[in-house]
C-alpha cells in the first residue's frame, strides 16, 4: 500500500488554556475523500490549519506529503489547494484577477495561469462572470470561485473547510457534483463538515470529532453498522405529551433516544416497530421511518446532535 | 524567499491597476493644493515679512523638499495601515495569500516593496509639481526623491508592525491623530526645528520625518545645510525601516500563523 499523504500521531493544538485538538491520530491515503465530521468547535478547522501548514502543532507529529509542515511550509503549500471556511476573496477585484493573482503566488507563468483559468471557470460554471467584480456574486458563485482558486496550482491534496455551509440546497448539490468529479480525477480531498449528508455523500472514510478528540473512524457504512441500527423510527407527539408517552415506549427496538422535539427508536425494522407503537395505544402526530445516518452515530457516540 | 516576495509585490501592482483611480486625484491634487496654499500664499507673507525669519531663500523653495518628505511619510503610513488591517481582518486576503507558498516574511517584504514603488510614483509626481510651481529646478526636485522614498518606506515598515498588532480600527485613527499629524507639523517641514521651544527640539530630532526633511532639503538645495550629518540621517532611516520590517514579520506571524 502507498504511504499516506497525511499522517498525524498524538496531534495537539492549544490556544492558551484551551485545547482545540486533543491528541488525535489519523492517516489520509492518496486518492480518497477523507472527512472530519463534528459539531462547531470540535477542532476540525484547527486540524485543517495544521494540515495546511499555517498553524504549528502544540504537540505530537504530523507529516503532509511526506514533509514536516513547520520546516517545509512553502514546499507543502505549493502542492495543496485550500478552500477556507470563510470567504477571503479580494472583493474589489474581478473573478479573473482573483485567480490570476493567486496563481502567480505559486510562481506559475502568466500564460499557464491564463490557460488554467479558462478551464477552471468552465469547471466552476463561472465563464460568464470572468470580468465581474467578486463582491456582487452570489454565495454559491463565491464558493465555486474559491474552489477554483484552490485548484489553480493543480494540487495533489485539496483541503475543504465546511465547503457548503450557508449555501442553498441547489448550490450545495452543484458543489458536491464538482467535488465528486475532482475525486474521480484522482485528487485527494480532505473535507470538514457538520452536515452528515455531506459526509455520507462525499467521504470514503471519515473520523467523527467531538471536543478535540476522535470518537470513531471508518467509512460511513461501517460507522453506521458499528454504532447504529439499520433503521430509525422518528415519533413526534403533540406538545406536552412526549414525556407521558416515553415510558410506554420501553423495550421497543434496541434503543430509544429522546430529543427535545421528537423520540428516536433504533430498530432493525421500522415498520414492525411502528405497528407495535400503535398496538400499545399510542398516537404520535408524526411517524417517520428512515435509514440510520451518521447523525445517529454521532448522537450515539456523544449524546448530542451535530447541528444545534 | 526573494522571488516569492516579488510575487507579492507584483500582486500589489495588479491590485493597484484596478484601484488606482481612487488615489490618483489625491496624488496630483495634494501637492498642488499644499504648494499653492502654504508655499505660494503663505510664502509671500513670509518672504515679505521683515521679521526674524531665519531662511534666506524663497519660502516656497524652502518648503517644497520638506513637504515632499512629509507626503512620502503620510503615504507610507496610509498604505501600511488601512490596507493592512483589511488584509488581516476585514477582507482577510492575507489569510488566502498565506495558504500558498508565500510565507509571512515574503508577504511583509513584498508588500513593503510594492509600497516603495508606489512611493516612487507619488513622490515623482510631487517633484514634477514642485518644478512646475518654480519652487525648485527639475534636478533639485529629483535629488529630493530618493530620501523621500526612504522616509516613506521606513514609516510604512513601522506602521505595518503597529497595525498588525491592532485588534480594532480605532487604533488607526489614533495613529494619524497622535503620530502622523504631529510629525507632519513639527518635524521641520514648515519651519526649521530651531523655531521649536528648546525642550521640544530633541524630540523632533528623534523622529524619522526630521531626518527625511533634513536629507531632502540638504540634498536638493545648495543654500540650505543639512540639519544633521546626512550619513546619520540615512543610517537612522535604514535602521528604522529594518526594525519596522522585523517587528512586522514577528507581529504578523503571531497574528496569522497560529
Amino acid at each position: 500500500m502507498t504511504s499516506p499523504l497525511v499522517e498525524a500521531r498524538g496531534l495537539v493544538k492549544r490556544f492558551g488554556d484551551f485545547t482545540a485538538v486533543d491528541g488525535i491520530d489519523f492517516d489520509v491515503r492518496p486518492g480518497e475523500a477523507f472527512g472530519f465530521l463534528g459539531p462547531n468547535g470540535a477542532g476540525k478547522s484547527s486540524t485543517m490549519r495544521m494540515i495546511g501548514a499555517v498553524s504549528p502543532p502544540s504537540e505530537g507529529s504530523i507529516s503532509v506529503l511526506g514533509m514536516d509542515p513547520v520546516a517545509d511550509g512553502p514546499k507543502i503549500r505549493a502542492r495543496l489547494g485550500v478552500v477556507p471556511q470563510d470567504d477571503n476573496l479580494d472583493q474589489e477585484l474581478s473573478v479573473y484577477e482573483n485567480l490570476l493573482i493567486y496563481g502567480r503566488y505559486f510562481g506559475l507563468p502568466k500564460k499557464v495561469v491564463d490557460e488554467r483559468i479558462d478551464e477552471l471557470l468552465a469547471f466552476a460554471q463561472l465563464e460568464e462572470r470572468r470580468t465581474s467584480r467578486v463582491e456582487p456574486l452570489s454565495g454559491g458563485m463565491k464558493r465555486r470561485l474559491i474552489i477554483a482558486r484552490g485548484l489553480v496550482n493543480q494540487p495533489d491534496l485539496l483541503l475543504l473547510d465546511e465547503p457548503t455551509t450557508g449555501l442553498d440546497p441547489q448550490a450545495r448539490h452543484l458543489l458536491w457534483d464538482r467535488l465528486y468529479r475532482l475525486k474521480l480525477e484522482g485528487v485527494t480531498l480532505i473535507i470538514t463538515t457538520h452536515y452528515m449528508d455531506e459526509a455520507e455523500q462525499l467521504c470514503d472514510r471519515l473520523v467523527i470529532m467531538d471536543r478535540g478528540k476522535i470518537v470513531a473512524e471508518g467509512s460511513p457504512r461501517e460507522l453506521i453498522e458499528a454504532h447504529s441500527t439499520k433503521e430509525v423510527l422518528e415519533l413526534r407527539f403533540p406538545v406536552g405529551e412526549q414525556a407521558e408517552a416515553l415510558p410506554r415506549l420501553d423495550g421497543l427496538g434496541t434503543r430509544v433516544e429522546e430529543l427535545p422535539d421528537r423520540v428516536l427508536v433504533y430498530t432493525d425494522d421500522a415498520d414492525v416497530t411502528a405497528a407495535t407503537v400503535y398496538d400499545r395505544g399510542l398516537h404520535p402526530e408524526g411517524v417517520v421511518s428512515r435509514r440510520s445516518s451518521l447523525e445517529d452515530v454521532f448522537l450515539r457516540l456523544t449524546g448530542r446532535t451535530l447541528v444545534d | 524567499m526573494a522571488t516569492r516576495s516579488l510575487r507579492v509585490t507584483e500582486a500589489g501592482a495588479r491590485v493597484y491597476r484596478r484601484t488606482w483611480r481612487a488615489s490618483v486625484i489625491s496624488t496630483f491634487l495634494n501637492p498642488v493644493l499644499f504648494l499653492l496654499a502654504m508655499g505660494v500664499s503663505l510664502g509671500t507673507l513670509v518672504d515679505d515679512g521683515g521679521g526674524s525669519a531665519t531662511i534666506d531663500i524663497p519660502y516656497l523653495t524652502f518648503l517644497a523638499p520638506g513637504l515632499l518628505a512629509a507626503t512620502a511619510m503620510q503615504t507610507g503610513a496610509g498604505d501600511a495601515s488601512y490596507p493592512v488591517m483589511a488584509g488581516i481582518k476585514w477582507r482577510r486576503t492575507y489569510h488566502a495569500t498565506l495558504a500558498t507558498p508565500i510565507s509571512v516574511a515574503d508577504l511583509v517584504v513584498g508588500r513593503l516593496g510594492w509600497v516603495t514603488i508606489r512611493l516612487l510614483f507619488v513622490t515623482g509626481v510631487y517633484a514634477a509639481v514642485m518644478t512646475l510651481f518654480g519652487a525648485t529646478t527639475p534636478l533639485e526636485a529629483a535629488l529630493a526623491v530618493p530620501p523621500a522614498v526612504l522616509t516613506g518606506a521606513a514609516m510604512a515598515a513601522m506602521t505595518t508592525a503597529y497595525t498588525a498588532n491592532l485588534k480594532s480600527e480605532q487604533g488607526l485613527s489614533a495613529l494619524f491623530r497622535f503620530a502622523v499629524l504631529p510629525l507632519f507639523l513639527f518635524s521641520g517641514t514648515f519651519f526649521p526645528i530651531s523655531q521649536l521651544p528648546d525642550y521640544l527640539e530633541p524630540l523632533a530630532f528623534a523622529t524619522p520625518l526630521f531626518h527625511g526633511v533634513s536629507l531632502c532639503r540638504g540634498l536638493a538645495l545648495d543654500d540650505v545645510a543639512f540639519e544633521v550629518s546626512p550619513a546619520w540621517s540615512v543610517a537612522y532611516l535604514v535602521v528604522f525601516a529594518a526594525i519596522g520590517t522585523v517587528l512586522s514579520i514577528r507581529v504578523m506571524r503571531r497574528r496569522l500563523v497560529t
